[in-house]
């Protein structure tokens, strides 16, 4: 064996992978030739120095305790989600909205009595609903952070889609946090952003359908504005003025 | 038509699964956690990036049905390592390299006192790798990881793990001999 032979055999030989045959013919040369022993010894030199250097990175304190009960969470199955009875109020005020005043959405939104263009109403009746509900107090956010890095990975496990999360606050639309909630039956990814004195709601879930349609509306002082990006259906729903949530829906979908 | 009806849910997540994950998974997070730590040369990012891999490993759990569950886990916290410093590219690399930053103290002070400036000398070394060579690095001094265990983590072959490795040493041999250099370095 040359010394250029042997060069490969290096590091194998320093991390124990040679075999039998390859580490005795490899021992024999570097018996012989000096070079080679101080090319290996000045990388076993290397590896003695980055052990004894305790470079292995210790866990953050509650760390471990904190990755347990996010895997608690994830455990969970979502239909024993919290707002249970509000869904009932939920569907108590649609049913109310479908009877008393379909024909006002219909009228509103669009002159030619499609059906969908109802549904897309009655689906916002909803989602204006979840909104009011979440302004309560405690129940706008799950998770409040401002920085994206937190309410992204916080949804991953709860979601079976990753919503796009984004803070706007050069934009004035700052990110306040995240929520789920339950639409439909289905549980939906609710990032809330704040607009001055406001909050807007964004409700994002994925959306297998062909309709690519955006619809707009507003009801009880409540704005909404819903799109469909990338295979997820977005729905904006605030208090504020149309343009606010068309300038967020532009941020978003940028 | 209901325009707006939410796709069916699958994200129901395996209560029964949860003691065997914990058995053969958890006890793996420090390794994780210090891949992503080395990876990402921040130990916040780390704690992001490790959080969101182990509820993607848990998720994907089901589908484990091999013998090393750390080869296994810490492949996920590789590729989601790889997907964050893709997202965050042009905000890191407008970032100059501070190492006050990135360098964690250690735990007690006689310990600092003993390794703490060859810590630091190897540290910056190892971070001034490129990602390719510092995880091979990592994997065999820190995680004591074989080549074959290597190969499946990265999903490389071993002949390339091996060549990575040899470049990887030689290349902080190199950066060690002449630490103090201030000229950015691009390895490989």
């Amino acid at each position: 064996m040359t010394c250029d032979d042997s060069r490969p055999f290096f590091h194998a030989y320093l991390d124990g992978e040679l075999d039998a045959m390859q580490a005795a013919e490899f021992g024999r040369h570097m018996e012989s030739c000096s070079a080679c022993g101080r090319a290996v010894q000045a990388l076993e030199s290397l590896r003695s120095s980055m052990q004894n250097a305790q470079l292995r990175e210790p866990l953050p304190v509650g760390f471990e305790r904190k990755i347990r009960s996010e895997l608690d969470a994830a455990s969970q199955p979502a239909s024993s989600w919290k707002l249970t009875p509000w869904r009932l109020l939920a569907a108590a005020a649609l049913l109310l909205l479908a009877i008393g005043g379909s024909w006002k959405f219909a009228q509103r939104t669009r002159d030619n009595g499609d059906v969908s263009v109802t549904a897309a109403d009655a689906a916002a009746v909803e989602l204006v609903d979840a909104h009011i509900r979440a302004l309560q107090p405690g129940h706008l956010t799950d998770v409040t952070s401002t920085d994206q890095h937190t309410v992204k990975p916080w949804f991953d496990g709860r979601t079976a889609f990753a919503p796009p999360v984004r803070d706007f606050a050069a934009q004035d639309f700052p990110l306040v946090g995240g929520r789920l909630d339950v639409f439909q039956g289905h549980t939906v990814a609710a990032l809330v952003y704040g607009r001055r004195k406001h909050f807007i709601s964004v409700f994002i879930w994925p959306d297998a359908t062909q309709n690519a349609e955006q619809y707009a509306g507003a009801m009880n002082g409540y704005q909404w504005i819903s799109w469909k990006q990338s295979g997820l259906r977005f729905c904006a729903v605030a208090d504020t003025s149309r343009d606010d949530l068309a300038a967020l829906k532009d941020l978003i979908s940028r | 038509m209901d325009t707006l009806n939410p796709g069916k849910r699958t994200d129901v997540l395996p209560v029964q699964d949860r003691e065997h994950f914990d058995q053969l998974v958890l006890p793996h997070l420090r390794a994780a956690f210090n891949l992503a730590r080395w990876l990402l040369r921040s130990r916040e990012d780390a704690e992001d990036v490790t959080q969101e891999a182990l509820l993607r490993a848990f998720r994907f759990f089901s589908g484990f049905h091999g013998s090393d569950a750390r080869a296994w886990l810490l492949q996920i916290v590789r590729n989601t390592c790889y997907t964050w410093m893709e997202k965050s590219r042009p905000m890191n690399s407008a970032v100059e390299f501070d190492e006050s930053l990135h360098l964690s103290p250690l735990p007690g002070p006689e310990a600092q006192a003993l390794a703490g400036s060859e810590r630091e000398r190897l540290a910056k070394g190892l971070e001034q790798l490129s990602p390719r060579s510092r995880e091979v690095i990592v994997l065999r001094e820190l995680e004591g990881c074989s080549y074959k265990e290597i190969a499946s983590i990265t999903a490389m072959p071993i002949g390339t793990v091996m060549s990575t490795l040899a470049r990887a040493r030689e290349r902080l041999q190199q950066l060690l001999g002449s630490s103090g250099t201030k000229e950015a370095v691009h390895d490989l």
